[in-house]
């Protein structure tokens, strides 16, 4: 109660918005020096959240609450009284997201030095955008969680329409759309649960909603209605995940917006989806959870089969990258639609590893993409000569995706599978076919970039120095490490997941 | 009618109206005897003075028991005091922006303006205030003459003309229903006391004659949405808004509007459910009308605005569909009736008059109302493009700002009662409405325009940082207004005779 650890890690980045208002808007180092170190503050105490967390402990840790508004609503007939705090608190699983936040946000802020202009307006709406993101990760109240989200929205779109390359004013509108309308339903769903139960809190919906049927009958929360409330969730975050046919304008950002924005996007913002699919579907709509979880498992052996096979085709390697995130995706449903431990715990491994290796992917393009000017496999060919380390992070960055083992990219998946083949092996079967099909495209996009023909019109370029390759070397260590290490992860996910398990008794 | 009963009569109530009064016939007396050349700035100082006293006088009130006089023409209840209170900070920060108007020309007749703002509020508050048919027709014909009046008040302006006697004839036409429904009301029951009428509604006869009485309140709805500017009742608000002088809009999208929610409530609550009877359930036979209403209007707004090239026809769309918005909570009738309307008043008060101060700015800086005008505001005053981003990100509804409180609080009214269709209509409409807004917000930041830096006036400033604290303080910590609305104003006491 007393902690206000997470409120100082939510708020931190805050304090480089601060500073840079009274920074002259024409010096670009001075800028972008703060823009970097802004960003290591929340890296810092994200450390400290992680480090200071009680992997022995399964209730929320680090909780603040405070009351925050009150619709003075009497006379309701389920107890709660309407309030809506500010609620703060972790989980193993956020705790891991948010120092996932903390460091691709460092690194993305690493990679902005490739912005030319207005880097001022740049890092503020960046460090607005890290709040929004670590905010989601730590509410623990669903109005809180929603405020937070939207949050993530407005700098997206600017950073997206301002900063983008050619499309990009159309890519952000996209952008702002789709998930305007998913936040919108999300919205709606809040709020229906909000008037049926009186309370936002994530723990006391669950208990309300864990009341048997009969009860919740009473409260007009028929079966039938909560199925509604699920599906209505599904869409609304499977925009963000997202869950194709819902894909097209993330397939727009990925390729409109500056590198730095995709490895936010790519490596975070998209996780908010699937973190919203385990606490509010999982956590709230068990039941309704298990019995659709056939046609979730369905649409994530899609995601991952569609994905595979449009980016074996693309010539833009953002694209190829786009497609794959697309493919990879539909492992976290695979994962969470098995509604066992291994399956869970593999989807959350896959989110937290996605994370990081399209961080690096991305990384590596914008780098590539300030050598060379293109991101096109077609234009590209022959970088292993010229520019080795990158080229080697590139081949790191593509066997971690295709789930090498050693890498994190490999735990992830078999676990998700595992988990899948013991509930529905039929669909598990026909999913695997998406892990080889995942090795052909980016070992095609990653070997013609590396060794192909050298492209004349490309010319001579230099390798990077080291501090330019830093961020993908810390991204391959960490990718490494929960290759080799899993415990890292599993230790901070374990009791969690068993307390969600735990607290659904029906499923096992 | 006696001296003695006059003077026994609580005059005291009436305090906030008569400061507003005497100022505006103070104002109308000083400016004929005010030399023509001389400036007319003071006069807007005095007003804005009127203002201030009256919003002291009414807060000092805050918590007083439920007091009529004069045969309840006038009614001092908690209701009418919480949208007295909008009126009177609406018009005080519209009399700031008024005082630096300029217009495209110079024109003269400002005294006018400054005291027809006036009596327009007292219109306003008489409508908040009365519970008899009589004064608030008086109080409606009070706002709505000295509203045309406004609209045209630069003579020789061809496009303030039109929009002049647009509004006229519409509005005209509006009062001559509103008035034809209340003479059958007035059939029905035998008398214009609201209360009266909730009385006489009662009885066996007009049961029998129910056709009659629906009749008469479709028409009394059908005049009062005009008053609103909702859906199909909205065409007149575009070309008003557009040709009146950017006060004067703001001051119809504002202030006029709320007393004309203020009216609906009023008049539908009071007559229907403030005594036990078979006619309660009629509201809820009306529901589907209304609520089919609130959503035509929220559909026809935001889709219209988004091919809206013109700043303040676009603003004039927008304030159609957050009419649509707040006809919800009415056609839900929760318990949140009242606190979500009062709620969302306050915050599109609050956010719409910070948008109208800054197109004023830049309307009047650039000589044309054409979206461009905005194009690199942030280049050319970075302040003020951040403060019309918290105005237009409040008006869309995002969070951290008292618009998407405003919107929350609808939501729960409108799915805490079951309406599920009218909730994603609402929400596939504000989802609509990012487009228009960002559009702005894209004119200003990613587009270039000239380079010249600008500066709004002092008055300006504090209007729109007024509004833009409000707007973010109140989205950041609604508790102030909430619980404000809550402790102050006993809103049961509407339905008490």
């Amino acid at each position: 109660m007393e902690s206000i650890l997470l409120s100082a890690l939510i708020f931190s980045p805050l304090l480089g918005i601060l500073v840079l208002l009274f920074v002259p808007k024409t010096d670009e180092v001075l800028i972008k020096w703060i823009g970097l170190l802004a960003t290591l503050l929340p890296l810092v105490l994200a450390f400290f959240v992680y480090f200071g967390f009680d992997t022995a402990k399964e209730t929320l840790q680090f909780a603040e609450q405070y009351k925050w508004i009150d619709f003075n609503i009497q006379g309701q007939p389920n107890g709660n009284d309407f309030t809506i705090n500010y609620d703060l608190g972790v989980n193993g699983l956020s705790v891991v997201l948010m120092l996932l936040t903390a460091i691709v946000s460092t690194l993305a802020a690493a990679a902005s030095v490739w912005i030319k202009e207005q880097w001022k307006g740049y890092f503020m709406l960046f460090l607005l955008l890290e709040v929004g993101m670590l905010g989601v990760f730590a509410s623990q109240n669903l109005l809180l969680f929603f405020i937070f989200f939207e949050i993530t929205l407005i700098p997206t779109f600017f950073l997206i329409g301002k900063w983008g390359y050619l499309d990009k004013e159309k890519a952000a509108y996209s952008f702002l759309i789709y998930n305007g309308l998913g936040s919108a339903i999300l919205l709606i769903v809040f709020i229906i649960l909000y008037m049926k139960s009186g309370t936002m809190n994530f723990t006391g919906l669950s208990a309300f909603l864990s009341q048997p049927p009969e009860m919740l009958e009473r409260y007009y929360l028929g079966d039938n209605f909560r199925m509604g409330l699920l599906i209505a969730l599904l869409v609304a975050l499977g925009v963000k995940l997202p869950i194709v046919p819902l894909h097209s304008w993330m397939l727009q950002v990925h390729v409109q917006a500056p590198p730095s924005i995709v490895m936010i996007h790519s490596g975070i913002l998209l996780k908010i989806g699937a973190y919203g699919l385990y606490q509010f579907g999982l956590g709230f709509f068990p039941g309704e959870f298990e019995q659709i979880a056939f046609w979730i498992a369905l649409l994530g052996v899609i995601n991952l089969l569609y994905g595979a096979f449009i980016a074996f085709v693309q010539i833009d390697f953002k694209k190829v990258l786009a497609y794959s995130s697309v493919s990879h995706m539909g492992i976290v449903l695979i994962g969470l639609a098995s509604l066992n431990e291994a399956g869970i715990q593999g989807a959350m491994f896959q989110v937290i590893s996605h994370g990081l290796i399209s961080a690096l992917l991305f990384f590596l393009v914008g780098l590539i993409y300030q050598r060379t000017g293109t991101s096109l496999i077609t234009h590209l060919g022959g970088l292993a000569k010229m520019m080795p380390i990158t080229a080697g992070f590139l081949l790191a960055g593509g066997l971690a995706s295709l789930g090498l083992p050693g890498m994190s990219g490999f735990v992830s998946e078999f676990m998700a599978f595992l988990g899948l083949f013991k509930t529905m092996p039929v669909l598990a079967a026909v999913g695997t076919l998406g892990i080889i099909l995942t090795a052909v495209y980016i070992l095609r996009a990653v070997l013609t970039i590396t060794f192909g023909e050298t492209k004349e019109a490309i010319g001579t370029i230099k390798e990077g120095r080291f501090v330019e390759w830093l961020p993908a070397l810390i991204l391959t260590f960490f990718i490494i490490l929960i290759g080799v290490y899993p415990a890292v992860l599993s230790d901070m996910l374990h009791l969690t997941i068993e307390a969600m398990m735990a607290s659904k008794g029906a499923i096992t | 009618m006696t001296l003695e009963k006059l003077l026994s009569y609580e005059w005291g109530i009436m305090a906030p109206e008569f400061t507003i009064l005497i100022v505006a016939t103070l104002l109308s007396l000083i400016d004929l005897f005010m030399p023509a050349k001389a400036s007319r700035r003071p006069l807007a100082l005095f007003g804005l003075l009127g203002v201030v006293i009256a919003i002291v006088f009414a807060v000092f009130q805050i918590g007083e028991p439920t007091t009529s006089i004069l045969f309840d023409t006038y009614r001092f209840d908690s209701f009418a005091l919480a949208f007295k209170l909008l009126f009177l900070v609406a018009t005080g920060l519209i009399l700031v922006l008024a005082m630096d108007y300029e217009g495209q020309h110079n024109w003269q007749y400002r005294g006018e303006f400054f005291y027809l703002l006036l009596t327009a509020l007292l219109g306003a508050m008489m409508m908040a205030s009365s519970a008899d048919l009589i004064t608030l027709f008086v109080g409606l014909e009070l706002l709505s003459i000295s509203s045309y009046i406004l609209a045209g008040v630069r003579k020789t302006n061809l496009q303030s003309n039109e929009a002049a006697f647009k509004y006229v004839v519409n509005g005209g036409i509006a009062t001559a229903i509103t008035l034809f429904g209340m003479s059958y009301v007035y059939g029905l029951t035998g008398t214009t006391n609201l209360y009266g009428i909730a009385e006489g509604l009662t009885s066996p006869i007009v049961e029998q004659n129910k056709f009659l009485l629906l009749m008469a309140f479709v028409m009394l709805l059908v005049g009062l949405s005009f008053k609103i500017a909702a859906a199909p009742f909205h065409m007149w608000a575009p070309d008003v808004y557009q040709g009146s002088p950017t006060p004067v809009t703001t001051f119809l999208s504002v202030v006029s509007k709320t007393a004309g929610f203020a009216l609906i409530l009023k008049i539908f609550l009071i007559s229907f459910l403030s005594v036990q009877g078979w006619h309660n359930t009629v509201v809820l036979d009306l529901q589907p009308y209304i609520a089919f209403v609130a959503g035509v209007t929220m559909i026809v707004g935001n889709v219209i605005a988004l091919r809206q090239r013109n700043i303040k026809r676009m603003l004039a769309y927008s304030s159609i569909a957050h009419a649509g918005y707040v006809l919800v909570p009415f056609v839900s009738l929760s318990l949140l009736v009242f606190k979500a309307t009062w709620f969302y008043l306050l915050a599109y008060l609050l956010m719409n008059i910070g948008a109208f101060a800054v197109i004023q700015f830049v309307t009047e800086r650039e000589k044309s109302e054409d979206m461009t005008a905005f194009s690199g505001l942030y280049a050319r005053s970075p302040f003020v493009a951040v403060m019309m981003s918290v105005f237009i990100i409040s008006l869309a509804g995002l969070p951290f700002t008292a618009g998407f409180i405003g919107k929350f609080g609808i939501f729960m009214s409108a799915l805490g009662t079951g309406h599920y269709v009218l909730a994603s209509v609402m929400v596939a409409t504000t989802v609509v409405s990012y487009v228009y807004y960002f559009n702005v917000l894209v004119h200003m930041y990613f587009r270039k325009g000239i380079l010249e830096r600008i500066r709004p006036s002092i008055g300006m400033l504090v209007v729109m940082i007024v509004c833009a604290v409000g707007t973010i303080a109140f989205g950041v910590y609604p508790a102030a207004a909430l619980e404000f609305f809550h402790n102050g104003f006993d809103m049961s006491q509407l339905f008490v005779k």
